[in-house]
């Protein structure tokens, strides 16, 4: 029902061509999607849903997932690390083609992917979700041994950073000081350092109440700001001070030995658990492939996320400069759609769909307090610019609202169920 | 991997077959985006809202009125706001297929 028509058409050009592609006319097209996050996941789910026809293969090394969302909430243990973990079964039951390797090299020019066991894949259109790599040493003294010890918890693999983060918590006399060093813009997920910080608060609160927070940052500002800062005043008084970028608040430098964050003009904090969720850009491959710019991220079109530098190439998630949009896993998760739709219809000779791209993003301030945001986006018909849809979206209300905040805690919970489980159910 | 949504797929792309858009155009994104929250195929669970199933009429006008701010909501007022009349229209018309 869905292939008669672009069959029809390539087999006219064949027999226009007079060439001998029947074959190659009746071959399913072929999607192949590196990265199994949520760009990646999203993208394979919805395809396999969408476009029963169409060949789709998903590379990924891992063969477990942990998502980034909700993995704060392990700090406070009202989430345990399984509730947060996902294997590939059943995008295999829904027809996905998983390999479980690592994409070693892409080749624009023959439409090829190179796996790091040896194994080449073809391909007649591109997803590449990458996710982000962490920008060693952009902190000084912050590489991976540093790490160890000053945990980022901000790729979460297969969750060892965010647990090294509470078991540190855990061993922490009461009355330490639990320090944060926050990036400046674009990042991976824009709210996620404070709603870390409330986790951690919380943690604190419960079981080591006299500890203070002290939450360096390289902005002046951030996601929610009033709604968090609100919420901190009403949950944890003056445990948390936050310091911005015009404050000092700018990590440049590291001592994992000494426990010291030292800012940019020389101040060192001497803190009991360091948490540095350092500057981040798109990952290596995305580089290695020449699809980045200088600023480290992946210039897209923000109609078909065809990757400015390589036709067939689309790619999503965390790694593209999306305009406006934040690199959050609401945002991967609608936008994969538009990009699978986007680079099926140019693989068969069509206009991609009009898009609308959506994001809630939910933030824990409390257990049962829920704070967010909600953005509606539309790029114009070229793909080169992208807005928010004026007086939509927007934050949650402030005030007095104890309802407002328990009912988007309880939605908060509700979005993570729904939208794991349209990934990987 | 819910084994009850392959008929109700079936019955859209059937459905979908007969009405007059092209056969092969997926469900209208803007539905898809519902998807976030409110469960697999809109059914809801573990706390999600369901709206699927629901009457055509119904859940159009619920929308228009969280648009218009004419109807209490949490964040739907927001999420309203950035859609058009014929996303409201293609939104309800999807939801209200799926039994």
């Amino acid at each position: 029902m869905t292939t008669h028509l672009p069959r029809r058409a390539l087999l006219g050009a064949a027999a226009v061509l007079a060439t001998p592609v029947p074959l190659r006319a009746q071959a399913a097209a072929r999607l192949v999607v590196i990265g199994g996050g949520f760009g990646g996941a999203s993208a394979v789910s919805f395809a396999r849903r969408t476009y029963p026809d169409v060949q789709v293969t998903l590379v990924e090394p891992q063969t477990r997932f942990v998502t980034c969302p909700y993995g704060n909430l392990l700090i406070g243990g009202e989430r345990q690390l399984a509730q947060i973990t996902y294997t590939y079964d059943g995008l295999r039951a829904r027809g996905v083609n998983v390999i479980h390797d690592r994409a070693a090299g892409i080749d624009a020019a023959v439409k090829r992917v190179r796996l790091a066991g040896g194994q080449t894949l073809d391909y007649d259109r591109l997803i590449l979700s990458p996710g982000i790599a962490i920008r060693w040493g952009a902190i000084e003294g912050y590489d991976q041994a540093a790490a160890e010890v000053m945990p980022h918890g901000w790729i979460p693999a297969d969750g060892s950073q965010t647990l090294l983060l509470r078991r540190q918590l855990e061993a922490m006399a009461d009355g330490g000081v639990v320090g944060f060093a926050i990036p400046a813009n674009p990042f991976r997920c824009p709210p996620g350092p404070y709603e870390r910080i409330s986790m951690v608060a919380q943690y604190l609160k419960r079981h080591k109440p006299r500890s203070k927070i002290l939450a360096l940052d390289a902005k002046e500002g951030f996601s929610k700001q009033g709604l968090f800062q609100d919420g901190w005043r009403a949950l944890y008084g003056d445990m948390i001070e936050w310091v911005p970028g015009n404050r000092d608040g700018r990590v440049v430098k590291v001592d994992p030995r000494e426990g010291v964050l030292e800012t940019e003009f020389g101040t060192r904090h001497k803190v009991a658990v360091a948490n540095v969720i350092p500057p981040q850009s798109a990952a290596s491959i995305a580089i290695e492939a020449g699809l980045a710019n200088d600023t480290g991220w992946v210039p897209v079109n923000t109609r078909t996320f065809e990757a400015r530098a390589a036709q067939g190439i689309h790619v999503i998630g965390d790694a593209n400069i999306p305009g406006p949009m934040p690199k959050s896993g609401f945002i991967a998760n609608t936008t994969s759609k538009q990009a699978v739709a986007s680079a099926i219809a140019l693989h068969r000779g069509q206009t991609p769909p009009e898009a609308v791209y959506f994001n809630t993003c939910y933030s824990h301030v409390g257990a049962e307090y829920g704070i967010s945001v909600v953005n509606i986006f539309r790029p114009n018909a070229d793909g080169t610019a992208i807005a928010e849809v004026p007086n939509s979206g927007g934050v949650s209300p402030r005030g007095d609202l104890p309802e407002q905040r328990r009912l988007e805690a309880t939605y908060a919970d509700a979005w993570y169920d729904s939208i794991t489980r349209s990934m990987f159910g | 991997m819910r084994l009850n949504a392959l008929p109700a797929l079936l019955l859209t792309l059937a459905l979908s077959s007969v009405a007059p858009v092209v056969a092969a155009e997926p469900a209208p994104l803007a539905a898809e985006a519902c998807l976030g929250c409110h469960g697999p195929d809109g059914r809801g669970g573990a706390g999600a809202i369901p709206i699927a199933g629901r009457d055509k009429a119904e859940i159009a006008a619920i929308l228009l009125a969280f648009r218009a701010n004419e109807r209490p909501g949490t964040i739907m007022g927001r999420v309203a706001r950035g859609y058009t009349d014929a996303e409201i229209a293609a939104v309800a018309d999807h939801y209200s297929r799926i039994r």
